[in-house]
């Protein structure tokens, strides 16, 4: 009955879950938690298991302890960040949902509407319900059990009023137990219903029975379309693709029903018949893009296991056939539509290749970027859509669950706002290679070969709904990430995927009086690609309080900053950029004068956060620093408009160190408080402060930006490090693009790259790692990342904690 | 042809009366969930230029025939409707966008929105009818 997910990412996440300071959890950490120096870190609120109650102990608890960050240089803690635990009696805690799954924004839920409004903090949930997980308790029951009104799945935080009844813990209603429930097969035992799976679980999934599906489940239908216009094939992008499908061919997740459909385009739109006994792969061409048909009825989308010789036909030759191509027109629009015609009666997936802007047909866009534009110091235009073409054809793609996703590999502007709208509301993903060129970009190479191979093998889930329910009083006024809202709460997804974020902001409608906690459940309902029909469910339970400090005390300010991000990524699209950046400057100074009047006693000089919010300035700069929203640096629309994409797109942990890189020193890499995980020791250096003061001349620093690891060598650096690591006798020697640490047999080497495979393991996607000196062409991008320090056009750490202490004590 | 002029107004004033009720009526069935967010869109991105085109009729009507204060009265509304359809941004489609509504309360505003029309119809309803008595009873 319990099946676990095998394989190296899972195994790493094992690792990394049992880096949290948290309460050890039976069901995620096998392991015992290292020893790890004690940190003042936001560390959960002590609570004695048996407050259950509304407010803390009297004594202020470490999350409020009164930081001066006017003072106090050192903020960041040890290792990484550790979200709060919230303040329920422990028994209910240990069970409650992990918080790389589901994550509140405050782990204390305010008691009414106005109380949220004056602590100044967004109320929210960020969520990653399709997280590939090591261990998923998974049911296969006859009978569902539901609350009859609010058709909440039962769930750990439900009570029993005897036997026989029981409470939902979302809108309160009593329901029957049924007879079936009350046999638990695992211990084999009768009348205990408290002891079943489902309520000792915050996270399983079941296994669907009938009712659950509209049609019978689909099977997996991959469709790539492949752009071949003569600037594509010049990129030399369709050698990786065709390459990387040949390798991946069997590692494509579904069953003996999968199918799979090639489409290429340029001016025109290309077929390709695989009917099984043909020799060859026949090309048929549409050149009628005004009104696109499908040439034959059926043989353009073939079952894979049965017509596996002619597909890898196909791949070995496409890159040859289209070698000597002199088109230079794209007609994306068209073939889009094409793709959904084909798709329509199934739905499934459509892999997009796209390197250009596209100019022909319907859909053709112009490039609306000003290149004297990109450095402006005020508002940054054209953030949003130029067309509804893409938007409604996303819409109409929902409907017959086909999701796109988009590659985008061009050197020029493609109008991505526009373009992205394909896979923003089709529950696609976006991925972006700027520059993307197979001689002058190796680089870009691999991190692109890399990232196909995890999307084509990943877990995959299709036809899928996502509900999230809350307690009553609770409502979701506003959804974030790739998917369509088709009503209230009813998410809409063509297809889930692994590696899928998505956050929601909430409003409290009716105070919550009377009530110790409140529920969460967010329900995804989806056809796995082996045609299965399954629903992963994942509750959450956090207490309520009324009181403004125990608020403070539960801020998860990870969890906010994400949030923040979202919400000023689409004020920047339906207002302005700058009313963005001055939203997200005011959340820090309202929340911080918020503190300092209702909660702080005694009044003291200084800015004063509480220990949970002292990091909550530093992300803003952050925030503000961040590609997505910098004014006055030069930034290219698309990279612009794709950061604000993985911003809403990411989950909670790549996008944090997106905005906050982290940076250790590796040339002295020790094993004093090194994690030993599967015979490995890793080591684990200590986070540092992003300021070019801590950069040392003597020294080699490794900085981790989530999809990019930046590895800087000092001027003066350690000879020992470069000749142990780098397999090099000194720093000229250094090459400007190294992307790679040699293997050698040093010590040295060894705890190098076990630190950066565990820090690459520890994520679905490949970041590239460059070795950066003086010299080198991405030192610009290395130095943005100091965030701490100051520019021509930004504030440094410092001078921006002035200004909004300037702003609390008005 | 005062008369003629109110009798105008009036059914105008009738139609969009109509008009705002058929608005109320499928956003609350939206909230309700008995249609979904594309459908409810469509069938309301309809009606958005004609309801449009009859706030500004019935407006040029009274600026017409010199009625100010009724004039007045009606420029907000039809300036209101004008600046909402320019509004909308290239990327969206039209007033009501399917992918846009559930968001930042958008549906509850448009529902506020509808209602108050509606208020507004009915008050100028009543005023119509009472001039255009007034004006058949003076000829």
């Amino acid at each position: 009955m319990y099946i676990a997910f095998p394989g190296s990412y899972a195994e790493s996440l094992v690792n990394q879950i049992i880096n949290w300071q948290c309460c050890p959890r039976s069901l995620y950490s096998p392991v015992n938690c290292p020893n790890f120096p004690p940190q003042p870190s936001a560390g959960p609120a002590q609570l004695s298991p048996s407050l259950s109650g509304l407010s803390l102990q009297s004594q202020t608890p470490e999350a409020l302890r009164v930081v001066n960050l006017l003072q106090e240089r050192n903020l960041l803690p040890l290792g990484p960040v550790t979200p709060p635990t919230p303040c329920l009696p422990q028994d209910l805690q240990k069970i409650n949902c992990h918080p790389e799954v589901f994550r509140s924004t405050l782990t204390s839920i305010p008691q009414t509407q106005s109380l949220l409004n004056k602590a100044k903090l967004p109320l929210g949930l960020l969520l990653h319900p399709f997280k590939d997980l090591s261990q998923l308790p998974v049911v296969t029951s006859s009978t569902i059990v539901r609350c009859r009104s609010c058709r909440t799945y039962i769930n750990p935080f439900v009570t029993f009023l005897d036997q026989r009844r029981w409470k939902c813990n979302l809108c309160y209603r009593v329901n029957d137990v049924p007879e079936e429930f009350m046999y638990n097969p695992v211990s084999r035992s009768y009348g205990e219903p408290h002891k079943r799976p489902e309520v000792q679980n915050a996270t399983l999934e079941f296994i669907a029975p009938s009712e659950y599906m509209l049609r019978p489940p689909q099977p997996a239908v991959y469709l790539i379309v492949l752009d071949v216009s003569h600037n594509a094939v010049e990129t030399g992008y369709l050698d990786v693709v065709c390459q990387s499908l040949l390798e991946n061919i069997n590692a494509l997740p579904g069953d003996s029903r999968t199918k799979i459909g090639f489409i290429t385009f340029d001016s025109t739109i290309h077929f390709y018949n695989l009917q099984e006994g043909l020799s060859q792969p026949q090309m048929l061409i549409v050149s009628d893009i005004e009104d696109i048909f499908l040439p034959t009825p059926d043989s353009l989308l073939v079952n894979l296991n049965e017509c596996k010789e002619l597909v890898q036909d196909l791949l070995r030759s496409l890159p040859q056939m289209f070698g000597k191509t002199m088109e230079t027109q794209c007609a994306l629009g068209p073939a889009l539509q094409a793709a959904f015609k084909l798709l329509s009666a199934t739905g499934g997936r459509v892999s997009v290749f796209q390197t250009q802007l596209p100019s022909l047909g319907v859909g053709a866009l112009k490039s609306r970027e000003d290149p004297n534009q990109r450095a402006s110091a005020k508002d940054i235009q054209h953030l949003s859509p130029a067309t509804d073409f893409y938007k409604k054809l996303a819409l109409d793609c929902s409907g017959q669950q086909v999701a796109v996703d988009l590659f985008l590999l061009s050197s020029q502007y493609c109008d991505l706002a526009s373009l992205g709208c394909i896979s923003r509301y089709s529950a696609g993903s976006v991925y972006y290679y700027p520059s993307y060129h197979q001689q002058h970009n190796p680089a870009g190479v691999e991190c692109f070969q890399k990232d196909l191979k995890r999307y084509l093998t990943r877990k995959i889930g299709f036809e899928a709904v996502m509900r999230i329910r809350c307690s009553k009083g609770l409502s979701i006024h506003t959804f974030h990430g790739n998917f369509f809202v088709r009503s209230t709460d009813l998410l809409s997804l063509p297809n889930v995927n692994p590696d899928a974020g998505f956050a929601v902001q909430m409003s409290i409608e009716e105070n919550l009086v009377d009530m110790q906690s409140v529920s969460f459940q967010a329900a995804l309902l989806y056809t796995s690609s082996k045609g299965e029909r399954r629903i992963r469910v994942h509750t959450m339970c956090l207490p309520v309080v009324n009181s403004l400090s125990d608020i403070f005390a539960g801020a998860d300010v990870q969890a906010i900053t994400c949030l923040l991000a979202s919400m000023a990524v689409d004020r920047s699209v339906t207002a302005s950029l700058s009313d963005a950046r001055d939203a997200m400057t005011n959340a820090s100074i309202d929340s911080l004068t918020s503190f300092r009047t209702s909660v702080l006693t005694i009044q003291q000089p200084g800015l004063l956060a509480p220990a949970c919010l002292r990091l909550f300035p530093l992300y803003i700069l952050a925030l503000l620093k961040q590609k997505a929203f910098r004014t006055g640096t030069s930034t290219r629309l698309d990279d612009r408009v794709f950061a604000m994409c993985q911003l809403k797109y990411q989950p909670l942990a790549y996008v944090m160190l997106m905005i906050h890189p982290a940076l250790y020193r590796v040339d002295d890499l020790t094993d004093e408080g090194a994690l030993n995980v599967s015979e490995r020791t890793i080591p684990q250096p200590r986070v540092q402060q992003l300021s070019v003061e801590k950069l040392s001349r003597d020294g080699a620093f490794l900085m981790d930006a989530g999809s990019v690891i930046y590895l800087w060598i000092g001027r003066n650096c350690n000879p020992n490090f470069l000749t142990q690591v780098l397999g090099l006798p000194n720093y000229a020697a250094v090459p400007l693009n190294m992307n790679m640490l040699p293997e050698l047999d040093t010590a040295e080497s060894q705890r190098t790259r076990v630190f950066v495979g565990w820090l690459r393991e520890q994520r679905p996607f490949f970041p590239i790692l460059h070795v950066i000196r003086d010299e080198s062409p991405l030192k610009a991008s290395f130095l943005q990342n100091m965030i701490e320090d100051r520019t021509e056009s930004a504030l440094s750490y410092y001078e921006f904690l002035l200004h909004i202490q300037q702003q609390v004590s008005k | 042809m005062e008369a003629a002029v109110f009798i105008l107004s009036l059914v105008d004033c009738c139609a969009l009366i109509f008009l705002a009720v058929y608005f109320v009526i499928t956003l609350s069935d939206l909230e309700c969930d008995y249609i979904n967010a594309r459908a409810c869109c469509s069938k309301l991105n309809r009606w958005v230029v004609p309801e449009l085109v009859g706030q500004a009729l019935a407006t040029v009507l009274m600026l017409v025939s010199l009625h100010w204060f009724v004039f007045l009265l009606n420029l907000p509304v039809a300036t209101w409707n004008m600046y909402r359809v320019w509004k909308v941004p290239m990327g969206n489609m039209g007033v009501f966008d399917p992918t846009e509504i559930h968001n930042r309360g958008q549906l509850k505003s448009h529902m506020k929105e509808s209602m108050i029309k509606l208020g507004f119809h009915l008050l100028c309803f009543f005023i119509y009818l009472y001039s255009m008595i007034l004006a058949l009873i003076n000829d």
